[in-house]
């Protein structure tokens, strides 16, 4: 009994936040999602260190190989260092397609801190160390395999990790503002404004999204630099991203701003701005950042389908989308599969983002059953 | 209700305007003209555009005149119904209408049938997992709901291209095979068009479905809770026959509030999906017609779209005010 009302005690005491993390920490698959989304951003982040080569640096006569094989053991069944063997190129004796086998007496093992090509380790120091490498006249690894003209997937996946999953970043953070403002300025001071704001809303939704974005993104130059490129595409992408954003919190707000609490605020001298952002906000920034989460996939997908047709990201550029415009050619697919694998990236970043969201979402609302 | 009609109709005017503007403005946003294009197609043909065709393309598309001369010159024009002709290099000089009569009709079909396909999976799964909550089933559908919205369906397109392909050496490109293509309707067509059509289908339905049961099952969880289920229940209603009177029914209304843009969405969802496949609907000329700045084609498709759009909201809201006896438009 006693035990009892000291829990039921300590209900009462925790706090929203306390409350909110617990419902989160319940939600296991939440919390899976967010662990790896910590794992692939960090994968991007250092993906200069990690990864064996530079995203664009054509290793001569490897063209299309298929992934290295990473042993254990060599023919003659004596345990080793992690290694792979050196690869031989010839030719399918029908079809003539070029066809790399494994050299099974020329073992090349894996080092790490070797040094290769030089890059700027998160953008301030200079470095030419990478993880992990081999070494020797022509060798190489590949753990994804290589592109049609002989780049490292592996290294390639990595640095388009970098675009991919920042231009969900950036381009919610656009729609974010937006989305607050004009849904705020629509809420807040509802009558006439919040009409005009409506109206205007219904009409940006009422645009056909994807083909906006292929003709706004047509409209980008394509002898613009990687970053500029970037940048047009993430406002492409958030232009449209903000009449959902707006709407809740304008839902929110006009549920909100007759409340007492809000009336005192004005009463005592509140500024308009003030009232907005430290009484009215923090009532909803958690369903703003369940929206955010929600919403960044969906981003991160418009790019994808932007680049894989041409209009998105170009190379030298790298992202998923631009990977994955090698597979196009779903005949040549069937003798390199390897080139579906930032696919497997983008199901398993889209599916945390969504998983983590629902958690969120539970989280939000920690009262409710 | 007349009234709330009336009133819905006279918005609809300044908004289809503005939209136009707005779609017009886009299309001549990027530097330089169809002009451009053109004289840019010529000279990696090694050919030079003479003057005589520059200045008769010019003068056919009012390409010298001012902005504002154009877009009246469109805009009356689509409004009488006439859309002019194409300017994108394969179609030049094709009347627009002739273009999307071609080609409507397929995108609308194809449109149609995986909507009606969406529904009828999703509606059952997701009203299935809404009651047998947290039952392996539910699991089940819920992540295959996930890993839907986590494959973007074009992709999905190429790797189910790749798999039959693969398996059955049938590589599937199109609506129809070579020796139908350009072959009048016929019941032979007709069997080439099924034996390819399922492609899009599925890869279509699978998208829009992962998505429903979601949005079917979140509404359902909500409405099962409510008092009015727990009356029903207490006067004795059978849970058959009170899942489909109540909860059922409010559970259609996203079902039908996105009836307005399904169209527009799937037609916009497939034009990466029909550039893909190869397929002989509006997306792909859509692309074509934007990246070579062809006004009459891009814009013509854009504008009808976004009607269809416009009207389809208006329709579903109007079908939620049956539906939903809560709701009211007292204005």
């Amino acid at each position: 009994m006693a035990q009892n009302l000291s829990a039921a005690k300590a209900y009462e005491y925790t706090s929203v936040n306390q409350l909110m993390w617990r419902r989160f920490h319940k939600h296991r698959l939440a919390r899976i999602g967010g662990a790896v989304l910590i794992v692939l951003y960090a994968l991007a982040l250092l993906s200069d260190y990690l990864a064996p080569y530079d995203a664009n640096t054509r290793l001569k006569g490897f063209r299309d190989v298929p992934p290295s094989r990473i042993r254990v053991r060599d023919t003659n069944g004596t345990w080793q260092r992690p290694f792979i063997y050196g690869i031989e190129r010839g030719r399918h004796p029908e079809t003539f397609r070029e066809i790399y086998t494994e050299v099974t007496d020329e073992i090349v093992p894996i080092e790490f801190f070797v040094r290769g090509d030089p890059y700027k380790f998160m953008g301030l120091v200079d470095s030419d160390r990478h993880l992990f490498g081999v070494s020797g006249e022509n060798r190489y690894i590949f753990l994804f395999g290589t592109d049609s003209i002989s780049r490292d997937l592996f290294s390639r996946t990595l640095k388009g990790a970098r675009i991919s999953l920042f231009i969900g970043f950036a381009g919610v953070l656009i729609s974010f503002l937006l989305g607050c403002l004009i849904g705020g300025l629509s809420g807040y001071f509802g009558g006439v404004v919040d009409e005009v704001i409506q109206r205007f809303i219904d009409l940006v939704i009422s645009i056909p999204t994807l083909p906006l974005w292929i003709t706004l993104s047509a409209a980008i130059p394509t002898d613009w630099s990687v970053e500029a490129t970037f940048l047009a595409i993430t406002v492409v992408l958030s232009l449209f991203g903000w009449p959902g954003l707006a709407r809740v919190v304008r839902g929110k707000l006009l549920s909100l701003r007759d409340l007492d609490f809000v009336t005192a605020a004005k009463i005592g001298g509140s500024s308009d701005l003030n009232t907005i952002l430290t009484h009215l906000l923090p009532n909803f920034a958690s369903y703003l950042i369940v929206s955010v989460t929600l919403a960044i996939p969906g981003m991160i997908l418009g790019e994808t389908a932007l680049s894989f047709i041409g209009i998105g990201m170009q190379d030298p550029g790298v992202s998923w989308g631009v990977l994955l415009q090698e597979t196009r050619n779903f005949a040549a697919l069937a003798h390199h599969t390897w080139k579906l694998i930032p696919l497997l990236f983008i199901i398993v970043t889209v599916l945390m983002f969504n998983f983590l969201g629902d958690g969120l979402r539970d989280a939000a609302d920690p009262y409710s059953l | 209700m007349i009234h709330v009609l009336a009133r819905r109709i006279m918005i609809l005017i300044p908004m289809l305007f503005a939209l136009s503007v707005i779609i017009f403005a886009v299309i001549e946003l990027p530097p330089g003209d169809y002009l451009t294009t053109y004289i840019a197609a010529m000279e990696s043909r090694g050919l030079q555009a003479d003057e005589a065709e520059i200045s008769r393309i010019q003068r056919l598309y009012a390409l010298d005149r001012p902005m504002y001369v154009r877009y009246v010159r469109w805009i009356s024009g689509f409004l009488r119904g006439d859309l002019g002709r194409a300017m994108a290099t394969e179609y030049a000089g094709k009347r627009v209408t002739d273009i999307l009569a071609e080609r409507v009709p397929l995108t609308m079909g194809i449109a149609l049938v995986s909507t009606i396909l969406v529904w009828a999976i999703a509606v059952p799964i997701g009203i299935h997992s809404a009651t047998h909550q947290y039952s392996a089933a539910d699991y089940f559908f819920t992540f295959v709901g996930f890993f839907g919205l986590a494959v973007p369906n074009f992709l999905f397109a190429i790797v189910l291209m790749w798999v039959v392909y693969d398996f059955t050496g049938f590589g599937i490109t199109g609506l129809f095979s070579l020796k139908y293509h350009d072959a009048p309707w016929s019941l032979a067509k007709l069997a080439d068009l099924l034996k390819n059509v399922w492609v899009p289908l599925l890869v279509l339905a699978t998208a829009g479905t992962a998505g429903m049961i979601r949005i079917v099952r979140g509404n359902m969880l909500d409405e099962l809770h409510q008092p009015y289920v727990e009356t029903a229940r207490a006067k004795g209603l059978s849970e058959r026959r009170l899942l489909w009177k109540y909860p059922i029914r409010i559970t259609f209304n996203p079902v039908v509030s996105t009836i307005g843009w399904m169209l527009p969405a799937m037609v916009g969802g497939e034009v990466l999906v029909a550039i893909v496949l190869n397929l002989e609907t509006v997306g792909p000329i859509l692309l074509e017609a934007v990246l070579s700045q062809d006004m009459q084609l891009a814009g013509s498709i854009l504008m009808i779209l976004s009607v269809l759009t416009v009207i389809g909201t208006l329709i579903s809201d109007l079908g939620l005010v049956w539906l939903d006896p809560r709701i009211r438009y007292d204005a």
